[in-house]
């Protein structure tokens, strides 16, 4: 890892760097506005990149990329990238309308990625870390071999570095170009994520949008702790197929993040803005390490359950006091 | 014998109806009766031909179909014909019982072993009961209870698959359906006792799985076993899940097809015309199937077995020989 000690906010020295990689990767000028699926506001394309994807008017999460992901929980954006061993390609020779040699050949010139999903070995506000993340814009971050292979990886490394293990999760589930092979990720995944956890070692899945399918029914649910991001969505099975067989509309909010939270089924909702510290905390309690280096962030911990801020309150039918809007989701 | 055909089944639908009709002829005079019986001889031997014919070219859409059929042997029919004493054991101790997934303590070839499998019912009211071989998170929680059960007390674990998938439904999802599918299929990766499935109709995606990280995996011949039903693929990937068996075929769905890939370690062969045919002979073959699964585990450590279990996943796709 590089020896650069600088102490400064870990967003303010990410910004160049992220800057850099849009520059390239994804060719947008930083004049370019963006505007946001929720609220509709213009934002110039520089400020949500420095604001890692999140709208700084109303706080939607938009999907970040593996690349942008592992930039912003390293430290300095300085990680070595691990080598993922090869698969082979196309095992089923599947085609639907289209090959899956052609879907996998537009998906890497579209992202330059090889699949969906890369791994980092780095620091973490300078806890060894091992972290895995998963795009969503290739394929719609689909499981197949190459993931599992990756998370295989992943999970070996972390147990010869004695690191813990973060998985970013992104994915709409199984990919199904690769048949029983991509169901076969289910166990191979879990077995991975075991070894790092019979070896004492953390183990921290963060669900992003979206965590579902064979994905969230694998290494996605078997965290020691679950952190997952606001209005993400989490659950096993999509929303039109339970529609259609239990014939009813789904309730708002079903399978999002906070609706996960409610259920019991993850730790927290964490605005993206902490989740490095929030990381960055956890590992340190879980591996008894003091508290995080002059220079990391030090939100303090998340208390209270996040709640939509802009609901209305209705005080006077309720006699209840209007709910505090959560640090979680305020802006930072 | 079946009287529940499938579409494809048309041919032999016909020539068994025209013999069932010549059976129930009165015979006029003694030759008459020998003229009928050679031509239901003749008919019956035309029938078995076709209906071998058909069933050794299936396809995979077609596999799905036997591999549906209502008349199909179930897990509760494999209990009574391979299991005494069987003791099913109800509960997840967290919200209910779910019975689509039926398992519990029973005695197989005299040893005492913990079995348990998916159960779709074989009418109206089993069905609703059984929820369709499709279980909530309680199902799965339970399989997790038994399976640690099972490793506390050192007994094997037999599974018999046969489930269209985990329930979609609101309140599965509301308690947790992805992690109760997870939970299970890491705690059959986690025991140190040994674990035989057997996919004996429809093995679908996280439901199936979760229940089939063994030791040992056999399928029945013209059983499935996949990531997403040919449907829900056809729906997705065609936007026509009328192009399911489009689906079936790409996907590689059958045993034949798993067995090529190395994800399962044997095909049980079943009776000319599918399990249903002959449910006894299925039952007993699988019997010598799983007698010989686990005579093969006999010896081992417990940590070899459980170290074999995960090694023979983690290898599952890699150097394949791509046909
Ligand atoms: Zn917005």
């Amino acid at each position: 890892m590089a020896d650069d000690k600088k102490s400064s906010s870990w967003l303010t020295s990410i910004r160049p760097r992220f800057n850099k990689v849009f520059g390239q990767q994804r060719e947008t000028p930083d004049n370019l506005w963006h505007k946001c699926k929720k609220c509709s506001q213009m934002n110039f394309h520089r400020d949500l990149t420095a604001a890692l994807y999140v709208c700084p008017n109303c706080n939607y999460h938009m999907r970040l990329g593996a690349k942008e992901r592992l930039d912003s929980v390293f430290d300095r954006s300085d990680y070595r990238v691990i080598d993922l061993p090869d698969v082979t390609a196309d095992p089923l020779r599947f085609r639907d309308e289209k090959k899956y040699t052609d879907r996998l050949r537009d998906a890497r010139s579209k992202t330059q990625m090889k699949d969906a999903i890369i791994v980092g070995l780095g620091k973490v506000d300078d806890v060894d870390a091992v972290a895995v993340a998963q795009d969503f814009s290739f394929m719609g971050g689909s499981m197949g071999m190459a993931t599992g292979e990756a998370i295989i990886t992943a999970a070996n490394l972390a147990v010869t570095k004695k690191a813990p293990l973060i998985i970013f999760a992104a994915s709409g589930g199984a990919r199904m170009q690769e048949g029983i092979l991509s169901l076969m990720q289910l166990p191979r995944t879990t077995v991975a994520v075991n070894l790092v956890k019979e070896a004492g070692l953390p183990y921290i899945v963060v669900q992003t949008d979206p965590t579902t399918g064979g994905v969230s029914a694998s290494y996605a649910m078997l965290g020691d702790i679950h952190i997952s991001e606001p209005n993400a969505t989490i659950g096993f099975a999509g929303k039109r197929v339970i529609e259609q067989t239990i014939r009813e509309k789904l309730p708002d909010g079903f399978q999002t993040a906070e609706y996960l939270l409610e259920h019991g089924m993850v730790d927290m909702v964490v605005h993206r803005s902490q989740m490095k510290s929030t990381l960055s905390r956890v590992l340190r309690h879980l591996l008894k390490r003091g508290p995080a280096p002059e220079g990391a962030e030090n939100d303090p911990l998340p208390l209270a359950s996040p709640k939509p801020t802009n609901k209305p309150v209705d005080s006077a039918s309720t006699g209840a006091e209007a709910e505090p809007p959560s640090p979680l989701l305020s802006t930072p | 014998m079946s009287t529940a055909y499938l579409d494809f089944e048309k041919p032999i639908a016909d020539l068994e109806a025209k013999i069932a009709d010549l059976k129930t002829l009165p015979g006029e005079g003694e030759a008459g009766a020998v003229n009928v019986k050679d031509e239901i001889v003749r008919l019956e031997a035309k029938a078995a031909a076709q209906l071998n014919d058909m069933y050794k070219r299936l396809t995979p859409w077609q596999k799905t179909q036997v591999a549906r059929h209502p008349d199909r042997p179930h897990f509760i029919d494999y209990v009574n014909d391979l299991i005494e004493e069987f003791t099913p054991l109800a509960g997840d101790r967290g919200f209910g019982d779910d019975h689509a997934i039926v398992g519990g303590l029973g005695r197989f070839k005299g040893e005492s072993v913990v079995v348990m499998g998916h159960e779709k019912g074989y009418d109206t009211e089993t069905r609703l009961k059984h929820n369709f071989g499709m279980a909530r998170p309680e199902g799965y929680r339970k399989a997790v209870r038994l399976m640690d059960m099972a490793d506390r007390f050192g007994l094997p674990i037999i599974t018999l698959v046969d489930t269209a998938g985990a329930y979609p439904g609101l309140g599965a999802e509301e308690r947790g359906q992805a992690e109760a599918i997870a939970r299970s299929t890491e705690k059959c990766l986690t025991i140190s006792v040994p674990m035989i499935s057997v996919v004996i109709g429809e093995g679908g995606s996280g439901g199936a799985i979760s229940i089939a990280s063994a030791n040992a995996i056999g399928m029945l011949e013209h059983s499935t076993y996949a990531v997403i039903s040919p449907e829900g693929c056809a729906s997705i990937l065609w936007r026509d899940s009328a192009r399911a068996a489009d689906a079936a075929a790409a996907m590689k769905v059958t045993a034949q097809d798993l067995k090529s890939l190395k994800i399962i370690d044997q095909i049980i062969a079943e009776p000319i015309g599918g399990a249903h045919r002959d449910p006894m002979r299925t039952i007993s073959d699988t019997g010598r199937f799983i007698e010989r699964a686990l005579a093969a585990q006999h010896n081992k450590s417990p940590q070899e077995l459980k170290a074999e279990r995960r090694q023979k996943f983690l290898e599952m796709g890699r150097n394949l020989q791509i046909a």
